[in-house]
């Protein structure tokens, strides 16, 4: 047997060390420990507000970034055990589980600013704050772009709805990073890392599937087709997005409109398709940052809340 | 290190057992090494309290979803009290984000000896981040042969943290922990 070299770097297997043997899953009680009582996102970091801005319109432009994340990824969470191949059902279920942990930081920042945005429920409730805004508002109190509740489609609609959503997140959260409000920027950061991995999954499954087989070219010409209508929305300002972005805690969408269209010509270059033109007069755009959204997000949240709503006292 | 002013010898004896107890937690999805190693656990102070001293230890989770924050803040509350520290507050810490790169040499080192291929450096940018459509390209070597003759099979693998890969040579799967 050879000199195995990272002997000399770890040492040994000695007994009591973390890298004993049986101090691994199995010999380890403490692996098993369950029962301390706190489940706070933001357990510990200073919540304090900026100086400023409103802490009504910070939370519900937290409510605007965190909502986004949480259908988008209710909507990819419908593909696991349903994707063409076991790897990509684990890419969406990666992809969908990173943005349920920004949505809960996101929901969770929104309550820490502004407790009065949380639904009441009966005080002998478990539900922590972020869990009561996910579960107990109702479709008008959600502030998600129309292009994450859009039904979920085939895997080419899956594939450009993801290109699209994630390009135009990584910019915003980009510029988030410089938020002045430091719980946010942290959130903006860390989100960086994680939907660069996105967009480049996603753009690389675009640029195969229109470059593939006439069917597969077929589908993505016509999920373009089906989704492009709702693109204006995600440069369109909410009042609410100005005021926080002139204070200095958010983003203004059109500010990161050429940068956006930027990174999706290159895909489409790649792709060999045209990239249609982004129509930014008022009347072509949705309203789902006023809370006005489609059916499909009424059956969406109908299979999302279900549980939380039978059960609101309910704890396992 | 913060020892209390008031018991300053008692508060650095309570500091070195507080910070070698949490020093021997597991991290639970990728358990051949600690979270000292993985760079999760941060740091492990005492405050004094009106009840007596308190041990504050400070985590910042890998990804935004980990789901597994919850099980590292119970297996540490259970490990320091087993070690004789009874009133235990886990922390978040949410800035600095988490960088592969804390990832300790030992850690790395472990993580090779079990099978799982570690990260390399993380290429840090401010402004835009640039678009990658062509092939990912890593220095990996498979952990089990070293050949260098690896294949990707999916930047998303079992956990949020790892890359799935195939070695051309030995023809074993693999993991890779992904660079963020």
């Amino acid at each position: 047997m050879s000199h195995d070299p990272l002997a000399d770097v770890i040492g040994p297997d000695d007994p009591g060390s973390p890298y004993d043997a049986d101090s691994l899953l199995i010999g380890d009680d403490a692996h098993w420990a369950f029962g301390t009582d706190f489940e706070d996102p933001l357990a510990g970091v200073d919540t304090t507000l900026p100086d400023g801005v409103d802490p009504a319109e910070l939370a519900e432009y937290c409510l605007m970034l965190g909502d986004d994340a949480l259908v988008l990824s209710q909507r990819l969470s419908e593909w696991c055990s349903r994707a063409p191949d076991l790897e990509e059902d684990v890419a969406l279920a990666n992809i969908a589980l990173d943005l349920l942990g920004q949505a809960r930081l996101l929901l969770a920042r929104a309550a820490a600013a502004d407790p009065g945005c949380v639904p009441d429920l009966p005080p002998s409730s478990p539900v922590p704050p972020e869990d009561a805004l996910a579960f107990f508002r109702d479709d008008r109190e959600f502030r998600n772009v129309h292009l994450a509740e859009a039904p979920r489609g085939d895997f080419g609609e899956a594939v450009t709805r993801l290109v699209l959503l994630s390009s135009w997140r990584l910019a915003l959260l980009g510029r988030l990073r410089e938020s002045s409000d430091p719980v946010l920027a942290a959130i903006a950061a860390k989100g960086v890392a994680e939907v660069t991995y996105h967009r480049d999954y996603a753009a690389r499954w675009f640029v195969t599937l229109a470059r593939g087989t006439d069917e597969s070219r077929r589908r993505l010409a016509s999920a373009i087709a089906v989704l492009w209508p709702l693109v204006p929305e995600l440069f369109a300002a909410h009042d609410i997005e100005v005021r926080v972005a002139e204070a200095g805690a958010g983003v203004e969408p059109a500010a990161v409109l050429d940068e956006v269209t930027g990174v999706l010509d290159q895909v489409f270059d790649a792709a060999g398709l045209e990239r249609p033109a982004i129509d930014l007069r008022p009347h072509a755009r949705q309203r789902g940052r006023d809370g006005v959204h489609t059916e499909a997000m009424g059956l969406l949240l109908a299979e999302m809340q279900v549980v939380a709503r039978a059960h609101p006292t309910g704890v396992w | 290190m913060t020892a209390t002013p008031t018991h300053p010898t008692t508060g650095t004896d309570l500091v070195e057992r507080a910070r070698a107890a949490a020093a021997q937690v597991v991290d639970p999805e990728l358990p051949v090494l600690t979270l000292a190693d993985l760079g999760v656990l941060r740091d492990v102070t005492i405050e004094d309290g009106p009840d007596g001293d308190l041990v504050v230890v400070t985590v910042t989770p890998t990804y935004s979803g980990c789901p597994a924050m919850a099980t590292m803040r119970d297996d540490l509350v259970h490990r320091l009290r087993t070690a004789g520290l009874p009133r235990v507050q886990v922390r978040l810490s949410l800035a600095p984000a988490w960088s592969s790169d804390w990832i300790t040499p030992r850690g790395r080192a472990a993580l090779r000896k079990h099978g799982i291929s570690p990260p390399g450096p993380v290429e840090r940018r401010d402004g835009p981040v640039p678009l990658t459509l062509g092939p990912v390209r890593r220095a990996t070597q498979c952990p089990r042969c070293t050949s260098a003759d690896v294949e990707l099979v999916s930047e998303f693998g079992p956990t949020a943290c790892t890359a799935l890969y195939r070695c051309r040579a030995c023809l074993d799967p693999f993991e890779h922990v992904k660079e963020i």
